[in-house]
């Protein structure tokens, strides 16, 4: 009988060196800064000033192009949560943990931005800030599991047991990210169902769809620059005294 | 520009408000994760710097 084994490519392995992430990280960073950026600002400018009203909502539609990216990076970000979770139990790779942990308090911060700019927009466009419809309460329990996983991971200090218990909780949590996604066809929500996918071909006229695309991209670009800054935190933190680390730059230098 | 005015632009026809402030609000949350993620990683590397400097005497 054959032996069946699971080879993974190299650089999944280097991913998990945390000289090599620490290293590679930091030449990303500032690209990801520059990225994130150019293309929020262009995204929010255009989406401001230039952007045509839209013909049922006026101008309350501009909060869009905030909101929308808030509300697919908060689920994208649970769900890349999870997914470096599982790595890191599967793989018992550390900076798996790392990355997950970095992506609680910016995952949390979309989740709030979506909810709130969710709420300032509910007021002109429904007559309320805020109706228990399932779209609305779905995501509010994503805020609840963010906080949750947040609590559970500074709970417990020893960090590689944190790291464990924090991405199960994450991998459970995940069973609301479908929830959240279909709810507005499962249900009957006052919550429109999406406009806007990276995949499909755009519903609305280019001059309101790029917009969003730019706010989109940029919000993504955004969310590397932090986990890429809070991991190599992490990296300092735990790799004291490594012989990598004595003689590198950041430490060495005059800086 | 879609506006007339910088004055337009800033009421939006009423919705000014609810517009504005979400963008604040969205761009505020924001820079607040990116320099809090900064601050964390100067500390992190003074103390990288100290706990080199404590060894090495």
């Amino acid at each position: 009988m054959a032996q069946f084994s699971w080879h993974m490519p190299r650089w999944f392995h280097q991913m998990g060196s945390p000289k090599w992430f620490y290293n590679f990280g930091g030449l990303l960073q500032p690209w990801f800064a520059l990225a994130a950026v150019a293309l929020l600002t262009c995204g929010m400018v255009w989406g401001l000033a230039f952007a045509p009203a839209d013909y049922q909502q006026g101008n309350s539609f501009r909060i869009m192009y905030v909101h929308v990216p808030s509300a697919i990076l908060s689920q994208s970000i649970f769900l890349s949560m999870a997914i470096a979770g599982a790595i890191g139990l599967i793989w018992k790779m550390k900076i798996a943990f790392m990355v997950a942990r970095s992506c609680i308090a910016i995952g949390a911060t979309f989740t709030l931005i979506a909810l709130v700019t969710g709420a300032i927009w509910g007021k002109p466009t429904w007559g309320a800030y805020w109706v228990w419809d399932a779209r609305l309460t779905s995501t509010l329990v994503l805020l609840f599991l963010y906080a949750g996983v947040m609590a559970l991971n500074q709970a417990i200090s020893e960090r590689q047991i944190a790291g464990k218990a924090t991405a199960i909780l994450a991998i459970v949590g995940t069973i609301n990210i479908p929830i959240i996604k279909y709810s507005v066809e499962w249900w009957n929500t006052l919550h429109q169902s999406s406009s806007f996918s990276l995949t499909e071909k755009p519903s609305m006229p280019a001059e309101m769809y790029l917009p969003l695309l730019l706010t989109v991209l940029g919000s993504y670009f955004l969310f590397g620059l932090v986990v890429l800054i809070r991991t190599r935190s992490q990296i300092l933190q735990t790799q004291n005294g490594a012989s990598w680390l004595l003689q590198h730059k950041d430490i060495y230098g005059a800086k | 520009m879609y506006f007339e005015s910088v004055g337009e632009l800033w009421r939006m026809a009423g919705h000014g408000p609810y517009v504005w402030s979400c963008y604040g609000l969205f761009m505020v949350l924001l820079a607040v994760n990116v320099l809090h993620s900064r601050s964390e990683r100067l500390n992190a590397l003074k103390q990288a710097k100290a706990f080199i400097r404590r060894n090495r005497n």
